[in-house]
């Protein structure tokens, strides 16, 4: 390999400098039928699973085909979606906030084909590439962290569980059966890159057990301080330890009981790691929105405290799912998301509904806030 | 062949949902064969130790990656994460792994051309894997070396005319739904407010000084596509201030079942017929709506636009003329004081360019969070920790019953001296010649 310089001189690095220049700019990307009718829509509707018409005041009409897939994505991948935009869509297409991609055409005879295209292509190893589907009142593409895949503080694959997770839901992925479109998201763990705390199910990895305490090398990879003050609970105390050979070293404490697993000091303090391969895994939340429709947002609860990492396939975490999905297809009322069925039916009858264990662990026992959620009426179901 | 054997992640490779192992083990066998005779810049078996490293993930129910270490390029603090691998010797391709976040094209509309240019130059000097997208919203190219770092953020530059996002304590890569380029619900332009405010505040997002970082994301609506209410510490969602627009024809066609309700999302079960009653004015949160004659009335000044009624029938129900938007401040995932949703600060502001308006709101809320913020704590957690008064004292707004769910609980007011007439200073002898002690 020979290094291929790109222009840029290291000894010089302000020598043409480029900065701060933004991102390209939004409309040079529009496809014609987008720059046309921007701000003229009319109406739309989904014609069927993951396929969607919108239709301007100018009498334009443009009709996305909306693919779902891995957001972990090669550049072989990329320019397959290229060729399939080129030969269908003029060379534009986008991608949604949840890693959908939407391939756009603007006239009905070019669905069918684009169609066809999207879904006769699979991988080697059987999966497809573009499924279509991911609209209206059915599941969609989980949004999610790096997980394992590039990151050093997960308590939980990312790819893997979503992997796992959206073969089990595949067939809401392309049908519109639901109450109402339900969202599932991964983060991989408590710090929730994938903002995951207001989804219908959250999926989200945890670690059980307190940060072990690298003495030797504590003081040489961290700022102590900064470790102590990175601790929610203040259960990170300095300390003066005596290692096995006699030195004495500045290094830290940590009182067990107070730890909540949230690894923010790992975070901070490379020498108190926390991973564990029994110590970690997931915990399932349930009942979130960013939807102000009819009621405000609501955070997701924590409906199961704790399931094991199980790799490849996370079967523990599937089939916990699975049931919330069936037993929301079935209770809830159309247009009800998971969070207002279980507020309409009560907390006490969903984990009934759902074959969910209540156990101490899901009464809420962090802060001032704990106390709202405990129950101030005599109004309960048996 | 492959370099490592992967018997667990094998696994997910069938099933329908497409596989990431798959695609992985198509790059590797692809740079492998490299039939365009790229000159690779990084490990040509970098796709093959990833799946190395994570196979052994799998097998050890635990991450193989390192903290990141400080790279970046030259005069930024953000847009490189470095990473690592704890397991170099096995893994020489994925050693060192650094991550670049190059700030996405507002709404994710793409050409290929632009797309097509990207893989080329991550297929050189990177290991040919993305996210499309991250979290946050950036084109994440994933793996790359730090030699490669400055080489590749020059042709993102001069060749692409395309700059990284942001990481660490600052303005993170803004984003936003897809607004009205395809949305007849978009109350403002989310591309074109975002795009500015990107491009203005440039210092902000690649030079940290912030306490903590800090988000904007922009939804046309209420129905928050971008969940910007539950994660910017601003968030800019599109509402409107005069009548929802009724089309009673289409209404009628409704009605009627000549238009499939709620846009035809509810198909793949028969819910019966559509029942205008029980569908949309049973089901109006503040029930301001009503059928008289066969024909739908609002009382529009009951209404919370909350979305409902619109996403049912949206031939026949549009948002109002008189758009802006509301601005939400202080959401945040959990770490480390607990989740918060967004506040409503301001109800009501015009988005129209120059944007001066909602820059003045965005620098008084920078303002007050440098002075006040400690080290790695959210706009919300300040919030939370010094009140919201404090907030609306420091951005000049007036409190107003829109800022609160209900009023507080407690009398325990904290009145200022200023408040009080006579203020504080008072004379205990005065007090004491007529009450003895």
């Amino acid at each position: 390999m020979a290094f291929i310089s790109s222009g840029y001189n290291p000894d010089k690095p302000m020598e043409n400098r480029i900065t701060d220049i933004g991102p390209r700019k939004y409309d040079e990307f529009y496809p014609p039928v987008i720059k046309n009718n921007k701000g003229k829509w009319l109406y739309h509707e989904i014609l069927e699973p993951g396929v969607l018409v919108h239709v301007s005041e100018t009498g334009d009409e443009v009709y996305t085909v909306r693919v779902g897939g891995a957001r972990l994505m090669s550049v072989t991948h990329i320019r397959e979606i290229c060729e399939i935009a080129d030969k269908h869509c003029d060379g534009y297409l986008r991608f949604t906030t949840r890693n959908n991609i939407e391939f756009m055409v603007d006239s009905k005879e070019k669905v069918e084909p684009l169609k066809q295209d999207l879904t006769s292509r699979k991988f080697d190893g059987g999966s497809f590439k573009f499924p279509v589907g991911g609209t209206g009142a059915g599941v969609t593409n989980i949004v999610h962290t790096q997980g394992w895949i590039h990151c050093h503080t997960p308590a939980t694959d990312a790819s893997g569980p979503v992997k796992a997770t959206m073969d089990v839901l595949f067939d809401d992925f392309q049908d519109m059966r639901l109450p109402a479109q339900l969202r599932v998201s991964l983060a991989c763990c408590l710090n929730m890159c994938g903002a995951v705390h207001c989804s219908d199910i959250a999926i989200l990895g945890y670690h059980r057990k307190p940060p072990m305490l690298d003495h030797e090398y504590l003081d040489k990879m961290c700022e102590i301080p900064l470790a102590i003050a990175s601790c929610p609970t203040a259960a990170i105390k300095p300390s003066k330890v005596e290692l096995a050979d006699g030195t004495k070293v500045n290094s830290v404490s940590v009182n067990e009981p107070r730890c909540m697993f949230c690894g923010n000091c790992y975070t901070m303090c490379p020498a108190m790691p926390l991973a564990d391969d029994v110590g970690d895994g997931i915990v399932i939340m349930a009942g979130g929105k960013v939807s102000n429709r009819i009621t405000a947002p609501k955070f997701s609860k924590v409906v199961v405290a704790f399931l094991p990492n199980n790799a490849p396939l996370w079967p523990e975490t599937t089939d916990c799912i699975k049931k919330i999905v069936e037993a929301y297809a079935e209770g809830a009322r159309k247009y009800e998301r998971v969070g207002e069925w279980a507020e309409r039916i009560g907390w006490e009858r969903f984990f009934e509904k759902c074959e969910l264990e209540f156990t101490h662990h899901l009464i809420d026992d962090f802060r001032d806030p704990a106390y709202y959620t405990w129950r101030q009426t005599t109004q309960f179901k048996f | 062949m492959a370099k490592h054997e992967t018997p667990l992640l094998d696994q997910l490779e069938s099933g329908p949902w497409p596989s990431f192992v798959s695609d992985l083990k198509q790059e590797a066998e692809a740079r492998a064969k490299n039939e365009k005779g790229i000159d690779y810049q990084i490990p040509v078996d970098v796709c093959d130790d990833l799946l190395g490293v994570l196979e052994l993930s799998f097998k050890h129910g635990r991450t193989h990656w390192k903290h990141g270490g400080i790279v970046g390029v030259f005069g930024y603090g953000g847009g490189v994460i470095g990473r690592y691998c704890d397991q170099p010797q096995m893994f020489p391709g994925v050693a060192h792994f650094h991550t670049m976040r190059v700030n996405q094209p507002a709404g994710k509309f793409y050409t290929t051309e632009y797309l097509k240019q990207l893989c080329d130059l991550w297929d050189l000097r990177g290991s040919g894997l993305t996210n499309m997208h991250g979290s946050t919203g950036d084109i994440i190219l994933l793996g790359t070396t730090t030699p490669q770092l400055e080489e590749i953020f020059f042709e993102l530059t001069h060749n692409m005319n395309q700059d990284l996002g942001g990481s660490g304590s600052n303005l993170r890569t803004p984003s936003d739904c897809v607004g009205q380029a395809r949305c007849e619900w978009s109350c403002y332009d989310t591309q074109a407010l975002c795009h500015d405010l990107t491009v203005e505040y440039q210092d902000e997002l690649h030079r940290p000084a912030f306490p903590y970082k800090f988000k904007f994301k922009f939804d046309g609506c209420p129905n928050c596509c971008v969940a910007s209410i539950a994660r910017a510490d601003i968030s800019f969602i599109g509402t409107w201030r005069d009548d929802i627009k009724i089309d009673q024809e289409a209404v009628a066609a409704y009605v009627g079942g000549e238009v499939p309700p709620n846009g035809g999302a509810h198909s793949g079960r028969d819910w019966g017929p559509f029942d205008i009653q029980k569908e949309v004015i049973g089901l109006c949160p503040t029930e301001c709506m009503w059928l008289e004659g066969g024909k739908l009335m609002i009382d529009d000044r009951e209404c919370t636009r909350c979305m409902h009624c619109i996403s049912v029938m949206p031939r026949a129900l549009r948002i109002g003329d008189d758009r802006g938007c509301s601005i939400l401040v202080g959401a945040k995932a959990p770490i480390l004081d607990g989740a918060q949703m967004g506040s409503l600060l301001v109800p009501f502001i015009k988005v129209e360019e120059p944007y001066d308006e909602i820059k003045e709101v965005i620098e008084s809320i920078w303002d007050y969070w440098m002075e006040e913020g400690k080290n790695r704590e959210r706009l919300g957690e300040l919030m939370k920790r010094q009140g919201f008064q404090r907030l609306l004292e420091m951005t000049n707004i007036k409190a107003a019953p829109q800022h609160v769910q209900e009023p507080r609980h407690n009398p325990y007011i904290f009145w200022k001296e200023e408040e009080v007439e006579g203020g504080f200073g008072r004379d205990v002898d005065e007090f004491r010649k007529h009450h003895q002690r």
